[in-house]
């Protein structure tokens, strides 16, 4: 094998005395699609928020691209090529659409400080920005306020936002949460072709498991912190133990409702 | 068309502002400059406030070192006022380099604190430093130099001070407001609603904080070059933790969401102080009514709901 892209080793998170991430590893390799999931409190947010540098680990490694990033500030992580997007809506409400995507477009190209230009007159980076927006169909919308797109056009935003920064490695927190079945199918369809690309190299947490098994080439498993399992979408769903800790929870819930 | 609106505003004001000594008592000339002088102070202040969203309780260190260093220098060593001026800008910017050094690391109330915590360090030694700043008393009876490069202005005439004010004024806030507009600006409002966002984009959001704190507390300095010739002293009033807490009332009273807002509170705040005290000793009493019927029921400012008003928002 190659060296992987993402090599996160015996990584641990200590909140008090509660393990919420116990001695994970996990190698990601370049244009690979992993799936990381889990029930609630599985741990699966904190894992991100180590690897894009939101939270210090207690213990453990992370490289990328063979280079030691562990503890680095989220700013220069961004800067390497690993881009993350929030389980909650973390979109710029105040700023039309369009520009949310030029504020991460201006940082990348080393204009974050200029201020002898009107950003209003910055062509390049407004057509770039939207391009971006054009990929992710929200080309109409790009004069709108964030504040007031529906909450489906936020999370696709969120998405472009995470692109504009020419990420390698892509994290995504749950990007179908909460949307509509439509929504969802949109959102799975983008992604796919985006991995298709061949550019980027994904990391997913999703509760939905038809787009967990329809996008990942290889799913992580984790449970209260800890790594259950981990495999080909085929392996992990014949897998009676995440069947018995995971699935069979959604499936009792599913029964249930 | 909408767009425009400011634009003409903005003209007619600056019309209104050039033609004034024609139309108005004697007397105004004196509010007028100072209204301008405060304006400039509020306007910096709205640029880590409004635009960046870091609520600093120690802008008037920056106006005041600005103050005592121009009437210093005039004092002292005679120089042209526009030598100055710049003085008190470089000055004014160092003092913001190391406290913003310390205060950017913090947020929110935090932040709030200490810069409060460095304007009445900076104060306690405006009043302390006797040799040098002559304590409570302050600095006064400097004369009124020249302007310098050779700019013939008689500054100890009022109406040559006001125009001298108008000018440099309007231009500082120029730069203000360009930076406002340039791609930077774009960042510190990023920054003011989501810093975390920003720092996942790349972006070191501690240091852009802290180049507008910077900026904002070099036209502070300027603010007070310009206000300890008007006032004809520097004193230890001009560092108080009260005199920092006007541009925050003057940014809120107009609205910090517009450019333009601070300024607007500025003339209100100058306006109403001297009418009412001219009537009353219970100036405070007022001020506190009016803030708290602007912070119940105008949170976007009196400019600023006028100009939500007119562009639709």
């Amino acid at each position: 094998m190659t060296q992987p892209i993402l090599a996160v080793q015996n990584l641990s998170k200590m909140f008090g005395g509660v393990h919420a991430v116990n001695n994970v590893s996990l190698d990601v390799q370049f244009r690979e699609t992993v799936a990381l999931i889990g029930p609630n409190g599985a741990g699966k947010t904190t894992f991100y928020n180590m690897i894009s540098g939101r939270m210090k680990p207690t213990s453990g490694t992370i490289a990328f691209q063979g280079r030691d990033i562990t503890g680095m500030p989220p700013h220069q992580i961004s800067r390497l090529g690993i881009s993350r997007s929030f389980q909650i809506n973390n979109i710029f409400t105040e700023l039309t659409a369009r520009q949310n995507v030029e504020v991460a477009l201006t940082a990348l190209h080393g204009q974050a400080v200029s201020m002898f230009r009107l950003a209003s007159r910055n062509r390049p980076i407004q057509e770039e920005a939207e391009q971006v927006l054009a990929r992710l169909g929200l080309d109409d919308l790009a004069h709108q306020r964030a504040g007031v797109l529906s909450y489906g056009d936020k999370r696709l935003l969120e998405i472009a936002i995470v692109l504009a920064t020419r990420p390698t490695l892509v994290l995504l927190d749950e990007p179908t949460a909460g949307m509509t079945p439509e929504e969802t199918r949109h959102v799975t369809r983008l992604v796919r072709k985006l991995a298709d690309s061949g550019d980027y190299t994904f990391v997913v947490t999703e509760h939905d498991m038809s787009v967990v098994f329809d996008l990942a080439d290889r799913i992580l498993v984790m449970h209260r912190g800890q790594r259950l399992a981990e495999g080909t979408p085929e392996e992990i769903r014949n897998n009676p133990e995440v069947r018995q800790a995971y699935l069979g929870e959604e499936e009792e819930e599913e029964a249930q409702a | 068309m909408k767009g425009s609106i400011p634009l003409v505003v903005m003209a007619a004001v600056l019309l209104a502002l050039a033609t004034l000594p024609y139309y108005v008592p004697y007397f105004y000339i004196f509010v007028a400059t100072e209204v301008l002088i405060m304006g400039l102070l509020a306007g910096s202040y709205n640029l880590i406030f409004g635009y960046t969203g870091m609520l600093s309780f120690g802008h008037a260190a920056f106006f005041g070192f600005g103050a005592y260093i121009t009437a210093m220098l005039l004092m002292h060593f005679e120089v042209p006022l526009l030598w100055a001026m710049i003085a008190s800008m470089a000055g004014a910017l160092v003092l913001a380099a190391i406290i913003g050094f310390f205060c950017v690391r913090l947020d929110e109330v935090y932040f709030a604190m200490l810069t409060l915590a460095f304007g009445m360090m900076v104060f306690a030694v405006a009043l302390q430093w006797r040799s040098l700043t002559n304590g409570s008393d302050g600095i006064s009876g400097f004369p009124l130099p020249e302007f310098g490069l050779g700019i013939d202005l008689t500054l100890a005439d009022p109406m040559v001070y006001y125009y001298m004010v108008l000018v440099i004024v309007v231009l500082a806030s120029a730069v203000l407001y360009l930076i406002t507009r340039s791609p930077f600006g774009l960042m510190l409002k990023a920054i003011s609603e989501n810093p975390e966002r920003v720092a996942f984009c790349g972006v070191n959001e501690r240091r852009h904080r802290l180049i507008a704190f910077i900026i904002a507390g070099t036209f502070a300095g300027l603010s007070g070059a310009l206000f300890a010739p008007f006032n004809r002293v520097a004193n230890p009033d001009m560092v108080h933790w009260t005199q920092s807490a006007e541009p925050v009332l003057m940014t809120i009273l107009g609205g910090a969401g517009y450019f333009m807002g601070p300024y607007f509170g500025a003339a209100v705040f100058v306006l109403l102080e001297t009418w009412i005290t001219s009537y009353t000793d219970q100036w405070m009493l007022f001020l506190g009514i009016v803030l708290a019927l602007m912070v119940l029921f105008f949170r976007r400012g009196l400019l600023g709901t006028v100009l939500d008003r007119v562009m639709g928002r």
